[in-house]
């Protein structure tokens, strides 16, 4: 059995080293390019078709739970009009974080195919679960999809009140805490705290 | 003969609806609305909540303290308590807020408990942020220290 498959690769490696018969050095490297343009192209924009809000609550575990939630805070609807979609904080801009974020979103891929949150009680008794990853993926880094909008740097002290001015002035600036240390439940309800530390 | 005595009860009573209907004088029926029944007013500009974090003074000493911050989306359920993220016994250390009162950690037998007591969980119940509208109402009340100074003046 081993050895049929070996043999088999042998064949595929023969053929990929022959020099080829019929095809020109130019088309083959031209094509190639653009074959290459065009796999790469379609691939990316099949990525950022699932990074879109219309996919993500294309499920109505999303559409019914967080996204009903989501419409009542301050990343919804706010008097400037600018919005957070689900991906802008929940999927990483950097392209090789996106790619590790997708591949673990394949687990939710599972959980869409065996109803693991079909229904409000089921996704009410999964809403810790799935709250805590999301607070221990933000934690680890340091709140990065927050950052992509509010950059500390830019962050005019004098314009927040008092006592936001005193937290980010001293905690968040010398790094000890995170966004998500405070500002948990910031775009959906919270799941029960107890145990939760700051809670 | 039933049937017309039956027909005059309910005709008299028709009859007197009607009258109690007409003696309602109209500008007298609709109160905070201030607009006719069939007309739908502007609302008032919706006012900002006083954020500036500056503690108020009590009218009286029993008066829950009001919240000088906006709570805007601050969760109060079975679940969480936002408001003691901060104002915890436990919290007051990193967030500089003041603690809940120890009367919120009393039962109704006046034992302490380890946590908040459940019937002073709910924050909102006694405790409101504040606008700085003008008063729909006079207000007349008279403070219990000014009233001392009144009494102690005349005598």
């Amino acid at each position: 059995m081993l050895a049929k498959l070996f043999d088999q690769l042998k064949l595929v490696w023969k053929v990929l080293r022959r020099p080829s018969v019929h095809y020109s050095l130019g088309f083959l490297t031209i094509g190639g390019f653009i074959a290459g343009i065009m796999f790469w192209g379609g691939f990316n924009t099949a990525l950022e078709l699932t990074n879109r809000e219309e996919f993500c609550i294309g499920c109505h575990e999303m559409e019914n739970n967080v996204y009903q939630e989501l419409q009542t805070t301050i990343h919804f609807s706010n008097r400037s009009g600018v919005r957070a979609t689900c991906p802008d904080c929940h999927v990483p801009h950097n392209w090789t974080d996106k790619i590790a974020r997708k591949m673990q979103a394949s687990k939710e891929v599972w959980g869409k195919v065996f109803g693991t949150i079909n229904t409000r009680e089921k996704f009410e008794a999964k809403r810790r679960h799935l709250a805590e990853n999301e607070w221990n993926r933000l934690k680890a880094n340091d709140s990065l999809e927050c950052r992509n909008c509010h950059n500390f740097d830019y962050m005019d002290f004098t314009r927040q009140s008092k006592r936001a001015s005193q937290m980010h002035s001293t905690s968040l600036a010398s790094g000890e805490k995170t966004c998500i240390d405070c500002h948990k439940g910031i775009a959906h309800q919270l799941p029960d705290m107890a145990g939760v530390e700051g809670f | 003969m039933k049937t017309g005595k039956f027909l005059s009860i309910i005709a008299l009573l028709g009859f007197s609806v009607s009258v109690m209907a007409t003696s309602v004088p109209e500008d007298k029926i609709d109160t905070l609305r201030l607009a006719p029944i069939n007309v739908e007013p502007t609302p008032p500009a919706m006012q900002a909540v006083i954020n500036t974090d500056v503690k108020q003074v009590r009218n009286y000493p029993m008066q829950p303290p009001v919240i000088p911050h906006k709570i805007d989306g601050y969760q109060i359920d079975l679940k969480v308590n936002k408001c003691m993220q901060c104002h915890a016994r436990t919290s007051t250390g990193h967030s500089q807020a003041p603690m809940v009162s120890v009367t919120h950690y009393m039962d109704r037998e006046n034992n302490f408990l380890a946590d908040l007591s459940p019937r002073r969980y709910f924050c909102t119940q006694c405790h409101a942020p504040q606008l700085d509208a003008k008063l729909l109402v006079e207000n007349d009340f008279v403070d219990i220290d000014h009233l001392i100074k009144a009494n102690a003046v005349k005598h």
